[in-house]
């Protein structure tokens, strides 16, 4: 699992995309809670970071699959995989090594914005008053999320040997689990369908992490999706063996 | 037995890419798995090595039944696969070290060094595997095989795209390793298996329709032996013909003549001496060592 963690992370940083997402993000999050007059920070006049985790799950949506995309289907187009699986690990050492790397660049993505909540914690005023709970709250959450996304993209990219379906697949994947069922509660349905609906969603669970409560069933939720696609990634390259 | 198959069957949809195979295989041995293609070496590599499962069937490495204890198979494996396939990201050095983080490889970076100077990488060492050609690459793809030292090596045409000077050197380390390890090896060039393999085992679609050592199979052939000749002037066919021992005579243009006859006399003696006889000079006087490749389509012919 190690091995496969190492090999994915250093063909991170000899290519341009790990380097390309981890300012992307920064750039785009940074604009948006500094300069954009709009939702720049200094002109909404409260202390908080909301704009970085409204625009964080929206960017992690495009940049994720494009960092998971080439994880299985490029093996499968080049044909290493076969080296990949004929190795003394299991399928879901493979599977795993590869997750923890995609989750290791996200953390390296979201670690500078640590800054920005040291700023705001220097702006404020007075200093030092902000909702610190909320966004450690909202922190964990964002990374989950990511983790979340990853275990999305890295499902896409096992089902097919073309990066680029990869990423569209990953995209929709992630799009739909993270706001479709917020939507889909808005049509004319009965409450309880509504509720549920609802819960199915990451944003709710990412949202009520926001509130600083780290909720046990929040916790779980996010478990059980990784888990989930995890275990659907097993089953696709399993299927080899049908 | 280093390496035992049990009636292994693989299907793919309707079609049996391999029908019902059984053989053993000592340690220490190198064995050639030849076919046409499609005949399904392929397959039966692909099983061996813990990459697809069989339909049926079992087959061991060192004991340890391939479908139920993969893990174990994988560790006493190194697997070339047909295509030769790599991270082409990756440095040389890079990628051995990558490798060798599977296993328990103790003192790594000797390891990895001292597979350089086997496979002969050393000029290439600092480069990326994309940028090295194909032979070197050949010797990327041998060198991660044989990195944790396995006790069998299964290579799926290993010599593929080399230039003669590498088949040469690829030969002579497959030899060399070959002294300590059960090498399995599949290849299309006979002389490959000539130089190389101690047995043979021939696979027509699916079906194993030989396996015996080398010189066996070659006996198997020499029903007849042939002979190519050239004299400096003309004969005649019918004078030619009926030489004892000579089965069949055929002109080959100008003076040169094939001529098959009885393999247990030597036709060369026969022919030379027919030469002095009629005060004509040989010009040349080959033996045809196609023995080998007589059987493979003898036994590979559609039926």
């Amino acid at each position: 699992m190690f091995t496969v963690f190492k090999r994915e992370i250093s063909s991170f940083l000899s290519s341009l995309i790990a380097y390309i997402v981890i300012v992307v993000f920064l750039l785009v999050t940074g604009l948006f809670m500094w300069v954009f007059p709009d939702y720049s920070l200094l002109d909404y006049g409260y202390a908080s970071l909301d704009q970085l985790f409204v625009i964080g799950p929206w960017l992690f949506m495009f940049l994720i699959p494009a960092i998971t995309m080439r994880f299985f289907s490029e093996e499968k187009r080049t044909g290493t995989i076969e080296l990949l699986f004929t190795k003394p690990v299991t399928d879901l050492q493979i599977i795993l090594g590869k997750f923890l790397a995609g989750f290791a660049l996200v953390i390296f993505a979201v670690l500078p914005t640590v800054l920005y909540a040291i700023t705001l914690w220097f702006l404020a005023d007075p200093v030092g008053n902000i909702d610190t709970g909320g966004i450690l709250g909202s922190y964990i959450g964002l990374l989950l999320l990511g983790a979340v996304f990853v275990s999305i993209g890295i499902f896409a990219s096992a089902i097919t040997d073309n990066q680029i379906v990869a990423f569209i697949l990953g995209l929709f994947l992630c799009f739909f689990m993270y706001s479709a069922f917020d939507s889909l509660k808005l049509l004319n349905l009965p409450v309880k369908t509504q509720l549920i609906l609802e819960q199915l969603g990451i944003s709710s669970h990412f949202y009520a992490m926001g509130k600083g409560v780290i909720d046990t069933r929040d916790l779980v939720y996010f478990g059980s999706v990784i888990s989930l696609f995890v275990m659907l990634t097993k089953t696709v390259l399993e299927s080899r063996k049908w | 037995m280093s390496v035992k198959v049990q009636d292994l069957t693989k299907i793919y949809g309707t079609q049996n890419a391999i029908d019902h195979i059984s053989f053993d295989i000592a340690e220490g041995a190198i064995v050639g798995l030849l076919g046409p293609n499609g005949a399904g070496k392929s397959t039966t590599m692909k099983i061996l090595t813990g990459f697809i499962p069989q339909s049926s069937g079992q087959a061991w490495v060192h004991g340890y039944n391939v479908a139920e204890n993969s893990l174990e198979v994988r560790r006493l494996t190194g697997y070339l696969p047909e295509s030769n396939p790599l991270y082409t990201d990756m440095y040389v050095q890079e990628y051995l070290h990558y490798v060798a983080g599977f296993y328990q490889v103790a003192r790594k970076s000797a390891r990895v060094k001292e597979m350089i100077d086997i496979t002969g990488l050393g000029i290439e060492q600092h480069k990326k595997i994309g940028q090295l050609s194909k032979g070197y690459r050949q010797r990327v793809g041998l060198a991660q095989a044989m990195i944790h030292d396995p006790k069998v090596l299964i290579l799926d045409e290993p010599t593929s795209g080399l230039d003669p000077n590498q088949l040469v050197e690829i030969r002579k380390l497959i030899i060399e390793i070959g002294k300590q390890k059960t090498i399995i090896l599949s290849t299309h060039i006979m002389q490959e298996v000539e130089a190389m393999c101690e047995r043979v085992i021939i696979i027509n679609r699916g079906k194993m329709v030989a396996n015996d050592s080398v010189a066996q199979l070659q006996k198997r052939a020499t029903g007849a032996a042939s002979v190519q000749v050239e004299f400096s002037a003309a004969v005649e066919a019918a004078v030619l013909k009926k030489l004892p021992g000579i089965i069949d005579v055929k002109n080959e243009g100008g003076n040169r003549w094939l001529v098959s006859g009885n393999a247990k006399a030597d036709i060369r003696k026969l022919l030379f001496d027919f030469a002095v006889q009629k005060q004509l000079t040989v010009l040349s006087l080959n033996q045809r060592e196609n023995s080998l490749e007589e059987v493979f389509r003898e036994l590979t012919r559609k039926k």
